[in-house]
């Protein structure tokens, strides 16, 4: 789902005579409505989380950031995007490639596949988790009897992460590649470059802004992702809990203050990912119009 | 593969094709064929008893009419919002644009938190609507207010792109016969972006359903009044009744499985639509 609605808008509206446009009156009282829906419900809780979270002054803030618990929170979330992540990309260049450079019966039925995860409630995402591997999961027993501990433990975060981050990659370089075509690969074919070469050298460089974008959407969720990984973590303090488990319990704890300190680093998170994402749609568009 | 009718030049197809249906299978559809096969194991009343009562029954109402509202107020703002930034010019415009994904990237958890404060009695905006009687958080108001934050840029980044590649003879022609700005837009501009409307609303309306984040701050959890349906499935495992919880969690994947189902049906029809202009 996330790939239909991500728009490349660069241009601007042409130039129409004046009579078909809505008058200036008008056009004022739209733009008006449009910033102040925007401002209400985006714009003031950025501000509120950087207000709240200094708002006891700056001591608390960088105190509630240095925290030992906050910190293992930091390094166990940095942890999961860095192994979500990959796994993710190497899948979502595999699942693309197949999809678009063949033609094959079901291939619409995989496309929605692929988006499932989407359409399920996180809360449910780390639900089958715990069905698999929990203690009174169809697997339970024998991992029980084997030592090895996935649910409240880092390879559930880890499960629960990809499952929920599972489309992105995906989906982003499905239209991409697929608006592509075959040209220029089988152009390669003919000159004899084979394999794993031919992807590197002939559609990498062509599909390297969007893998890029895809791979920042999905590290902005697997950071972010609460429901999913709430499930199936087990909330221990400094062992598994992420960093918006932290946020949640702080909050919880009516420790206002270094709950949204914590919150504000994760809008920081959410800004730099924007504005990559401004960066990347400029440079996209650059290079291709060149 | 090889004895396919197309000739395949590529090479990787086997590759490419099993690593995805393997990957596929172990990270999403064997987990998920989990809850089908553990709610299989319970009896019929059993299952009917647990999906169906009135603590059940109430959190499905609550969590559909907040998600149906918000997607309603998605619709209408998302596309106000849409159309201002394909039809006009003005300072920031940018900057906006780039707001409107501001949802998508922010984890639900803050923005939870955070619409909290400002809506509580005492935050900046609850505290103005309570002496007029009007409280929002703890109550489906807040819900929705939270839905709303999570869906809207599903909205405008559905209806925007068509809106971009609207064509303009029509309307100017409507404009030439003499209808008037609103008539051009209900006649000629609405029914051309309305497939891509309504898929944004599905899109919101389908994550509205499902979204635990930002609501389960908001809502104040009260069983009958504010309880959505994901968070009757978390206080079900807390509960450690893991049946209970998995049986509510096959009536949500089926709702949202048809929901999945719809969405693609009117992707594939404005894909159609914009290919054959």
């Amino acid at each position: 789902m996330a790939g239909a609605i991500t728009a490349h808008l660069s241009e601007e509206a042409s130039v129409r005579p004046r009579h078909i446009n809505e008058s200036g009156f008008v056009r004022f009282l739209l733009i008006s409505i449009a910033l102040l829906f925007l401002t209400l419900m985006v714009i003031l809780p950025l501000i509120t989380v950087f207000y709240e979270g200094l708002k006891k002054g700056w001591d608390v803030y960088v105190a509630a950031l240095t925290d030992s618990d906050a910190k293992s929170a930091l390094k166990l979330t940095l942890i999961v995007s860095l192994i979500a992540i990959p796994l993710n990309t190497v899948f979502g260049i595999m699942a693309a490639w197949a999809i678009t450079k063949f033609r094959f019966r079901g291939r619409n039925f995989l496309i929605t596949l692929i988006d499932l995860p989407f359409a399920v409630s996180p809360v449910i995402s780390g639900l089958i988790y715990v069905l698999l591997f929990g203690a009174q999961g169809f697997f339970g027993p024998w991992l029980d009897d084997h030592g090895i501990q996935i649910v409240f433990a880092l390879p559930g975060i880890v499960l629960a992460t990809v499952f929920v981050t599972f489309p992105f990659v995906a989906r982003e370089l499905i239209p991409l590649m697929d608006a592509q075509g075959v040209a220029e690969e089988e152009a390669a074919v003919s000159l004899g470059a084979k394999g794993f070469k031919l992807f590197w050298h002939v559609t990498l460089p062509n599909i390297k802004w969007g893998l890029l974008y895809g791979i920042i959407l999905c590290n902005a969720r697997a950071m972010g992702e609460f429901g999913a990984v709430s499930v199936i973590s087990g909330h221990i303090r400094g062992e598994t809990n992420t960093l918006p488990l932290h946020i949640e319990i702080l909050y919880n704890e009516y420790q206002f203050s270094a709950s949204f300190a914590v919150a504000s680093l994760l809008v920081m998170l959410a800004v730099v990912t924007l504005v990559a994402k401004k960066l990347i749609e400029w440079r996209g568009s650059k290079w291709q119009s060149k | 593969m090889k004895g396919s009718a197309i000739r395949r030049v590529l090479p990787g197809f086997g590759l490419s094709l099993g690593y995805t249906i393997f990957y596929l299978s172990v990270i999403v559809l064997i987990p998920l064929s989990g809850v089908f096969i553990k709610t299989a194991g319970m009896g019929w009343a059993d299952f009917w008893h647990t999906v169906w009562n009135t603590r059940v029954i109430a959190a499905y109402k609550v969590s559909f009419l907040t998600a149906l509202s918000a997607a309603g107020i998605n619709a209408v703002f998302g596309l106000l919002i849409a159309w201002v930034l394909v039809r006009y010019k003005f300072p920031g415009k940018s900057i906006i644009d780039s707001l409107v994904d501001l949802p998508f990237a922010l984890p639900t958890a803050v923005a939870g938190i955070a619409l909290t404060t400002i809506y509580a009695q005492n935050g900046l905006i609850g505290s103005k609507l309570e002496p007029l009687g009007i409280k929002v958080a703890f109550t489906p108001l807040g819900i929705t207010i939270a839905l709303v934050f999570i869906g809207l840029p599903f909205v405008v980044r559905t209806v925007q792109p068509i809106l971009q590649d609207l064509e303009k003879d029509t309307e100017e022609a409507a404009v030439m016969l003499g209808a008037r700005r609103w008539r051009t837009f209900t006649r000629i501009i609405l029914p051309e972006i309305a497939p891509a409307l309504l898929t944004g609303f599905a899109l919101a309306f389908a994550r509205g359903v499902g979204e635990y984040g930002s609501v389960v701050f908001i809502s104040g959890n009260m069983p009958l009044r504010t309880e959505i349906t994901p968070l009757l499935i978390m206080s079900k495992l807390e509960q450690f009744d893991y049946a209970g919880a998995t049986a509510i969690a096959l009536v949500m994947l089926v709702f949202s499985f048809i929901a999945l189902l719809i969405i693609n049906v009117l992707q594939s029809r404005i894909s159609k639509r914009t290919t054959s202009a």
